[in-house]
């Protein structure tokens, strides 16, 4: 019976000390306990949304820089394209313009061979004129002597001009 | 990394300890025991005959006392704080009993007699002066009162020094006592508190953690053989019972409406099933909290009864033969580490379970119906 009795003395003094003990851990042990481990997880659940966030925009980035990638690349594609282009276009622009040039400087060529020529006829036949006019004045003078030195003589002309 | 290892370490050094405490436990109930036989041999030969009795020792060892022995001869008197109408108020340390008779010890009139202080003393009763039975307020500080003040130090010491490292480590990771005790109060909070009273957890959390691990510490401090544990605190009726008067008046202060409804008039019960279910329910109103304090109070006191019984089968073996004694005793110091072992979970388990029932409890009490 004794076993299952409270002892009055012990509940006493437990009432003490329990009450104590509740006051004391309850104002200096539990509260910031608590407190603090309610901040850090909080703390936590930030930091954690927080790399969740950076994460998200760590994405979001990379797929801007994938598709600025590849828009320079397409840009770069075309910058080459038309640069091959414009090569082309020059070159068959210079090689129209040489042939045309060419052309032009042949029939200058051509032109002034046939402007040398014309000149050189018309000196020829002022020239022929001027040997004609010269025989026959030797002629008209030698005319008087007899016919075979005549002949003689418009035929040594002749042949003076010839070999001229 | 260093708390998985440093968890380890304790584990260890507390396996050690249990071995230890085991075989030194052995020892100083041998000696005990010793004392115990020539003490019987002279006083009466026919407990001499008798030889050990296991259920005295048990009882002495589960009961509370008005010093602590230690050791052998060794005992560490306590004051004795004692009140009655015929003396007054008289404090005077417990080793001045001196023995008397028997088992009774007495000094200026008080009689000490199986732990309980009587007064004898001369008082006029219609006018003749005669011998009576006064009766006498015991305040002592008792072995079981010095055990609790030494597990409420043991609390507020922890306590504070984790409440300082919470402070001084703001928003790191726990270190040391704080990372031992953590994972504890977090416990409470998380698997006890918030899932029986949601939302309200935070006004019982003070309350919950004190009852947990008063009710922790001071059955494990039970299960330390030598001097500052070894007392049956927690095994005690008075601690589980002031226990559950605190669950009870708690109980009694935050119920609603709605709860002593349920308890005076359950609603939708025909009024004359309400003649028997009203008692039913006022005494399971009064009954859970006594629940609680017998659960307690029975499992703490029936593990040291049952390790002290494994104990004293060594002694009873040993008064047939010494060879016995021996024998028996490597079997009773194996099952006494199992049970030590086993009462280490118990001492856990039973706070849980205390603390469990009794935030069970609170949330039926602020219970707000809903309508459906």
């Amino acid at each position: 019976m004794n076993l299952i009795t409270p002892d009055p003395g012990l509940l006493f003094w437990m009432l003490i000390t329990f009450g104590i003990v509740l006051y004391i851990l309850g104002k200096y042990a539990w509260k910031p306990i608590l407190k603090a481990l309610g901040e850090r997880e909080n703390a936590i659940t930030e930091a954690l949304d927080q790399a969740e966030e950076a994460k998200k925009q760590m994405a979001s980035m990379q797929a801007e820089n994938e598709k600025l990638l590849a828009q320079a690349r397409s840009e770069r594609e075309a910058i080459l394209r038309e640069a091959k282009e414009m090569k082309e276009s020059i070159i068959a622009q210079a090689k129209t313009s040489a042939d045309s040039e060419g052309k032009k400087m042949i029939a200058h060529a051509k032109e002034n061979i046939e402007r040398e020529k014309t000149a050189a006829i018309n000196d020829l036949k002022n020239q022929v004129a001027s040997y004609s006019i010269e025989i026959a004045e030797r002629l008209v003078r030698k005319k008087l002597e007899s016919n075979k030195e005549q002949e003689e003589l418009v035929n040594k002309a002749i042949h003076d001009f010839h070999l001229n | 990394m260093s708390a998985k290892v440093s968890c380890f370490f304790y584990v260890k050094v507390f396996s050690l300890l249990v071995l230890f405490v085991t075989f030194f436990n052995v020892n100083a109930y041998s000696q005990v025991e010793q004392k115990a036989e020539t003490d019987t041999a002279v006083t009466t030969t026919q407990e001499h005959t008798e030889g050990f009795n296991a259920g005295k020792m048990i009882m002495g060892h589960i009961g509370d006392e008005h010093d602590w022995h230690i050791i052998g001869d060794f005992t560490i008197p306590l004051p004795c704080i004692l009140y009655s109408k015929t003396k007054g108020l008289d404090v005077f340390l417990s080793s001045n009993f001196e023995p008397h008779h028997g088992e009774e010890r007495k000094y200026n009139g008080y009689e000490m007699k199986e732990g309980k202080i009587s007064l004898l003393d001369y008082e006029t009763k219609e006018g003749l002066l005669t011998l009576v039975d006064v009766k006498v307020y015991d305040f002592s500080i008792t072995k079981n009162v010095l055990s609790l003040f030494v597990s409420a130090a043991l609390l507020l010491f922890v306590f504070l020094t984790v409440a300082r490292s919470y402070k001084t480590r703001e928003g790191k990771a726990p270190k040391g006592l704080q990372s031992w005790l953590e994972p504890l109060i977090l416990f409470v909070r998380d698997d006890i508190a918030k899932p029986t009273l949601g939302t309200n957890y935070k006004r019982f959390m003070p309350l919950l953690l004190t009852i947990f691990f008063f009710i922790f510490f001071g059955n494990l401090l039970g299960l330390i053989p030598f001097f500052p544990g070894g007392a049956n605190l927690t095994g005690n009726i008075a601690i589980p019972f002031f226990l559950a008067i605190v669950i009870l008046i708690v109980i009694i202060f935050i119920a609603n409406k709605h709860y002593w409804g349920h308890i005076v008039a359950m609603p939708g019960v025909p009024k004359w099933v309400l003649i028997i279910l009203t008692p039913i329910e006022i005494l399971g109103f009064v009954l859970r909290p006594f629940v609680l304090m017998i659960r307690l109070f029975a499992n703490i006191t029936a593990g040291h009864i049952i390790a002290l019984a494994f104990y004293s089968l060594i002694f009873i073996f040993g008064a047939k033969s010494v060879a016995a004694g021996y024998g028996v005793s490597v079997v009773s110091v194996l099952f006494t580490v199992f049970m030590f072992c086993l009462d280490l979970l118990v001492a856990f388990l039973q706070a849980f379970v205390f603390t469990l029932l009794s935030s069970i409890y609170f949330s039926s009490a602020i219970e707000v119906p809903e309508h459906h």
